[in-house]
């Protein structure tokens, strides 16, 4: 871990605060008023706002997830660098690109 | 009749094995009493290190019933109430022989991180006036009283865990430095701390300040450079260098 990746990772986790709250309101929203699968990609079909939302979400996630995972395994795993910090970055990519298509499959019309 | 404690101490190098030893139980008596006693009546063989007995030099700690404590201000009394002892030397350090360790990693580190005073004035100069009451002077005071016995580095989780981190003493060190307004090497410490292994490995988990001998707080000295050099990078007054961990 050095200056760059700490704030890179608390920035991360400061623009995912408010918007898992939301995420979680969200959740509660949606079983309480007991809206299948159609309903909510009938809400979320073609909505520009909540596409840039999980976007974003998603790419904070992944930038703070895998800055996360590349300290355990320099930490806990026989890999240091720059081993840990290969790995991590393909983990983060890869739940960038599965989170955008799961935004993308609904949000896009 | 005299009580006696039942000693196991730490015999060999980085392997060996722990050996009973059979003290006699004073009413005042240290750790480092006990160590000492079986050192000069039970087997002169015994290896390990102190100096001043009165908690000022920092060089007999060593691991006491699992806890890192410096021996010679551990009174028997508090730490084995059954009667019994382990005494091994301290952990996260390399052992050299029995009860002491090899402590040249740990000062290397103090050197990474930016530990030695880089003067801004000459002997010509008059001497800098300081505040007692200063704010800097403050954080320096705080975290000044280091004796390096290395019971923090011992102690530290982010030490077992990551072989480059510079650990708590050495970032402790750090900080006095960088609240000190003589010193002109804060660009170049900042730069050393905020590298690979330095202050942001460190996890908050405290144990430093759990078990520091002089109750300082190095946690809260490795707080305060994250803040300072996270701002310095930020301003794109210091750049990342290149270090593992």
């Amino acid at each position: 871990m050095n200056v760059s990746l700490y704030v890179w990772q608390r920035a991360a986790a400061l623009a995912m605060a408010p918007m898992i709250i939301l995420h979680v309101a969200l959740i509660f929203y949606a079983t309480r008023h007991g809206l299948t699968a159609a309903d909510i990609l009938a809400r979320t079909g073609g909505n520009i706002g909540w596409g840039a939302f999980y976007a974003l979400f998603v790419l904070a996630a992944s930038i703070h997830g895998a800055i996360g995972i590349r300290n355990i395994l320099a930490e806990w795993s026989p890999l240091h660098d720059p081993g840990a910090g290969i790995v991590a970055l393909i983990v983060g990519l890869l739940l960038l690109g599965l989170g955008l298509r799961a935004v993308a499959g609904v949000t896009l019309p | 009749m005299t009580l006696e404690l039942n000693v196991s101490l730490w015999r060999g190098g980085q392997s060996g094995h722990y050996q009973v030893f059979s003290v006699p139980q004073q009413e005042n008596q240290t750790v480092l009493d006990v160590v000492t006693y079986v050192q000069r009546h039970l087997d002169p063989s015994l290896s390990y290190r102190f100096a001043c007995r009165v908690g000022v030099c920092g060089s007999c700690a060593m691991t006491v019933n699992g806890r890192p404590r410096w021996t010679c201000r551990t009174h028997v009394s508090r730490v084995a109430g059954n009667g019994r002892l382990e005494i091994g030397p301290l952990q996260n350090l390399p052992v050299i022989k029995d009860l002491a360790t090899d402590m040249t990693g740990f000062f290397e580190k103090w050197r990474e991180a930016g530990g030695a005073f880089v003067p801004t004035k000459t002997r010509h100069d008059d001497i800098e006036t300081i505040a007692p009451d200063s704010p800097a002077r403050l954080a320096a005071a705080a975290a000044i009283e280091c004796i390096n016995c290395g019971v923090c580095h011992a102690a530290c989780d982010t030490v077992r865990w990551n072989r480059n981190y510079l650990g708590p003493a050495a970032l402790n060190r750090a900080w006095t430095l960088v609240n000190d307004v003589r010193d002109g090497g804060n660009r170049e410490r900042f730069e050393a701390v905020a590298a690979n292994g330095g202050c942001h490995a460190c996890h908050s988990h405290q144990s430093c300040q759990e078990h520091c001998p002089q109750g300082l707080n190095p946690t809260a000295s490795i707080a305060g450079l994250k803040r300072r050099t996270a701002q310095a990078w930020l301003k794109g007054e210091i750049r990342v260098r290149g270090r593992e961990g």
